[in-house]
Parts: structure tokens; sequence; C-alpha cells
């Protein structure tokens, strides 16, 4: 394993990964869960670790508003928010992308209000799942850490050049403090050289960016912009097998755990998909063939990877952190439904709500979704709506 | 091998220094650490909890603590929330507390739960090196003794990155005070 073993929370790992990227330009405005990110670079930057322009903004409109303008002016640009924080920024999260601003952002998953709660839901994570965003979760410290220098990699690949979002769970890991490795600056030097700007803004060299754009070509661009978006997926693959060598930490699309002759499993996001492989390794030791599925990239979707993972599967139970009011599912579940909807062999799926505000996920409650599994596998018969667990009746 | 430890004090106490101390000091010694302090709104002198998970294993799991093999209660007043330190001890756990002496209900509970109690004066050490009430170093170095899980080589390293100068000399002195006069508490 290449680096330093060190001890650091989540938001502190990914200062520390966006000190070593060298950023230019960090415009960002504090919000629990993610504060910590902006005290630690604000840190780095007055104590001269860190030379970068430090944006001090009023909201997080502007900070996303001002990282869009330096990076299109050819700077490194990292800003960082979580819930409310990302629901202000939102009309500039379209812009950022159809720019094709490379913005780096973490977003300390937290729930959105109301009632006010500052702790984890993927609201904001699936909040920013149609703009256009890049956008991957971490399930560890670790992931945090590496996570973020890989997205400066892939953002500013001159064949995806689109903003990215690393994703890490609120408190669960952006407070808590677990074992990382860390790489020396010159190695992350040598695996995430300077930008190189495409087409900056320079006085001398005036461009236009963003003008009107309508019935004639609009929808042309916005053409373009989802095959950029699509074929990210291939510079994606590369950063993560580039890094997987360089610093022998295996990174991947999907991450999976007893697929290959798992009769039924869970797809989850973020820091629970350890407490699933936990629970499944246990099940698996009982002679129950149980898998987990979790996604490292969220946006674009890996579905050709999962439609491949899935095929031996009898029952599949989507958990997601969020709740989609009115819908037929929730988010990720709908994802799944529409990635496996065609396919000749696919599992029956069922959707489970868990975890929000923060509410723990424990080993009896993954043990019920995967019993239910089994059930829905043995019977045929799928659950008519979601299935809400740890909840108070 | 896997040992979970909650830590109670009170806000402003260093309940979560503590568990995060302990959680480097582990990492120190090449174990796999999770450290988790417990969040609600911050405010000084509110019962404030703080988990470390230490195992010779790749941790995984991201789920609470609510069966800890260890309970350490760094404010000396919170003993006479029983139910509340003493919830989910395994048995055969260990509870330490920052004590004189145990009071009546804390013992019984101890007995009634099979599981072992260590006592250590801390707020005297804490006034004697300190001048001031602060227990967690010195409830940390009853820790390393009482659990013997790690050096208290560890733990002094851990502090030095953590702690410069006087400060750190104090804190060090004060851990290692503790780790001395540490004692299980012989029931009655």
């Amino acid at each position: 394993m290449r680096g330093r073993l060190i001890g650091l929370n989540g938001d502190t790992a990914v200062a520390y990964a966006v000190k070593q990227a060298d950023v230019d330009v960090i415009a960002a405005y504090p919000i629990t869960p993610q504060t910590i990110i902006v005290e630690k670079l604000s840190e780095f930057v007055n104590n001269g670790e860190l030379n970068a322009a430090f944006v001090p903004v009023e909201s997080e409109h502007s900070a996303l508003s001002a990282s869009v303008g330096a990076a299109l002016t050819g700077a490194r640009v990292f800003t960082a928010t979580a819930s409310q924080g990302l629901a202000l920024m939102y009309e500039i999260l379209w812009i950022a992308s159809s720019l094709r601003a490379t913005v780096v952002m973490a977003l300390g998953n937290r729930a959105f209000s109301a009632p006010i709660n500052i702790h984890c839901s993927h609201d904001d994570a699936y909040a920013a799942r149609d703009t256009g965003w890049i956008e991957f979760f971490a399930e560890n410290v670790q992931e945090a850490y590496d996570l973020t220098l890989q997205a400066f990699k892939v953002s500013e690949d001159k064949q995806v050049l689109l903003p990215s979002i690393v994703n890490l769970d609120g408190f669960i890991l952006t407070h808590s403090l677990e074992g990382l490795y860390v790489l020396d600056d010159k190695d992350v030097r040598e695996f995430l050289p300077p930008k190189e700007p495409v087409y900056p803004v320079d006085p001398e060299h005036p461009v236009t960016y963003g003008p009107l754009d309508l019935y004639d070509y609009y929808i042309e661009h916005k053409r373009q912009q989802a095959e950029a978006m699509r074929n990210s997926y291939s510079t994606i693959l590369k950063v993560f097998e580039e890094y997987s060598e360089f610093t022998g930490r295996k990174y991947e699309p999907i991450k999976t755990y007893g697929i290959e002759d798992a009769e039924v499993a869970i797809a989850i996001l973020g820091s629970s998909a350890g407490t699933a492989r936990y629970v499944a390794r246990k099940l698996r030791k009982e002679g129950k063939k149980v898998g987990v599925i979790s996604f490292t990239l969220y946006r674009p979707f890996p579905a050709s990877e999962l439609r491949k993972l899935t095929r031996g599967l009898k029952a599949l139970a989507v958990m997601d952190r969020s709740y989609s009011f009115g819908s037929p599912g929730a988010q990720l579940f709908m994802d799944i439904a529409a990635t496996l909807f065609n396919e000749k062999e696919r599992p029956l799926l069922f959707n489970i709500i868990y975890g929000l505000g923060g509410r723990d996920l424990k080993p009896e409650h993954v043990e019920y979704v995967f019993d239910k599994a089994f059930e829905v596998a043995e019977t045929g018969e799928t659950p008519e709506s979601e299935i809400w667990i740890g909840v108070r009746e | 091998m896997l040992i979970e430890v909650r830590w109670h004090g009170r806000g402003g106490q260093g309940v979560v220094t503590s568990s995060e101390l302990l959680a480097r000091a582990a990492l120190l010694e090449g174990f796999h650490v999770y450290h988790a302090p417990e969040f609600g709104p911050e405010r000084r002198g509110a019962p404030v909890r703080a988990y470390t998970r230490i195992s010779d294993e790749i941790i995984e799991q991201h789920f609470g603590i609510y069966e800890p093999d260890v309970v350490v209660v760094i404010d000396p007043t919170l003993q006479s929330e029983t139910e509340m330190i003493l919830t989910g001890l395994k048995e055969g756990g260990k509870l330490i507390l920052n004590a004189v002496k145990p009071l009546e209900s804390v013992v019984e509970k101890v007995k009634e739960k099979k599981v072992k109690l260590y006592v250590v004066d801390a707020y005297k050490i804490a006034m004697d090196v300190f001048g001031r009430p602060f227990y967690n170093t010195p409830m940390l170095g009853a820790f390393t003794k009482v659990t013997g899980l790690i050096k208290l080589e560890s733990v002094l390293k851990a502090m030095e990155e953590r702690f410069s100068g006087e400060i750190l000399e104090k804190n060090k002195f004060a851990a290692k005070r503790a780790y001395d006069e540490v004692e299980e508490y012989v029931l009655p």
C-alpha cells in the first residue's frame, strides 16, 4: 500500500487531499458537517502550506458561482458543502456542468430540512444526480481521500471537462477518525500534474461562455453534454485503474461482495456498505448465499456493469437513504429498476428506506433486509411499496 | 479481536479527545481503528459520549456501539446516572470510574451485570497536576492500565502528536499517574 499511515477524520482527509492537489482557488461557505474541510483549508492557506486564493463568500450560491468563474480561467478549484448549502447552489450546479467548469466539490451528506437535522441522509447527493456532475461515493475515510484526488484527474481530463462531487456520509465519515494511507506530495504531483486549461477566459483572447441559446442550438448542446457525461465513463475507468496501480488500493465503479454465487443481495451507497458486508460475511458463515453491491461511482451510473453483476440474482434489495415523495420508488431504486428492466434475466427488486437524518443502520436491520430478500426470492412476490426500516411505529 | 469502548463525560471535558487519542495510540500499534464522537447540540456541561472501536482486522462496520467491552466515565458526577453508564456493557466487561469511591447504586448494578469495576481519583490527579478539572488524559492512562490493550508509550506518543510544551508534559504526567493509581474495586 503506497503512502504513510495516519489517523484523520473524513473532513480532514478531504482537506489534506485538496492541499496535496495544489488547488489554485477555494471558494466555500462553512456548513455542518463539512465545516472542518473549509476550516482546515483556510488554515493551510493562512499558514502558507497551500498557495491558493481562499474566497470567503457570503453564501453557497456565491461559493459555486465564484468556483465556476475561477475554473473557467483555468484554475484548479475546490468547494465543499452539505444539505441546504447544496440546495442553495442548485441553480449554479447546472451552470457549472453546462459551462464545463471542472470544479471538484466535497459533499458531507446531510438531510434536507425541515425539520432541521445535521446528520446523514443522501438527499443532497441525489439532488445533484440530474445536474451533469460526476458523483462518487466514499465508503470510508481512505476512500474520501483517494476519491478527492481522483476526482480532479477525472474532471480535468480533456475527454471529460465536467465537475465532480465526492460524497462522504455526514458525521459517520466526516467527523470520525480512521487510519488511512496518504501519499507523499511528490507522488500526488506525479499522479495529478497541474491542470491544463481548455479555452480559458483570458482578456487577451476573448471567448464567450453561456450566451443565449434558444431552439436553434440548445438541444444540440445538451446532446453534446449528454455525450460528454457518457464518455466520461471510460476516463473514470482509466483513472481508477491508474490510481489502483499507483497506490495498490483498488478502485472500481461498483464494489461487490459474494456476488459471484449470491442468490440475494443488497445494493447500497456510502458508509453503510461496510455494515452490509459485515452482516453478509456473518450470514455466509451460516451458509446463506448473500451478496452486497455498492457504488463508488454513482453518476454516470455504471449500468452495463450492474447488468452483468445481477444476472444470477433472484432478489435484490435496493436501499435508499432518502425518499422521493410521490415517486414509484426512491432514487437508487429507480436507477436500478430502469437499468435492469429490459434484461431477460434479472432479479426481483424491492426498495428499502433507511437511516434518514442519521438513524443508525444496525446489523439486525441488514439481517432483516436479507431475510426479506430470501422471502421475495422464494415466493416470487415483491412488497407493494417500499419498506421503511429502523422506524418507531 | 475487536474491542469497543464507550466514553462518558460532559461537554468541555475532552471526552472526544480521549477517544481520539486512544484511536491514534492503537493506530500506532498497527490496529485498525474507528473513533466517533456522538454529536448533538454542543453545550458545555451536557452529557457527551464518544466511541472507539479497535481491531486487528479491517473495520468495515459503521454502525454505533451498543454493547461495549469497556465503559470509561470521565466525569465524577456521572456515576449517579447508573443506568446510562452501564447500558449495554457486556458481561465480563470493564467499567472505569473517576471516583474516590463508587456509589451504592453502581456497586449493586455492577454485581448484577457481572462486570468488573475500576476506580481512580482523576479529580485529585487533575487538581494536583493542572490545578483544573481536566480528567480526560488521566482517564486514558487508567484505561491503558486496566485493559492492557495498548502500551502506555503509545498513548504518550499519541499525546505528543496532539499537545506540546508544558501542556504536553502535564498531560503525560497525569496519564502516567492515573496509570499507576487506578485499582480494581473489590466488591463487598
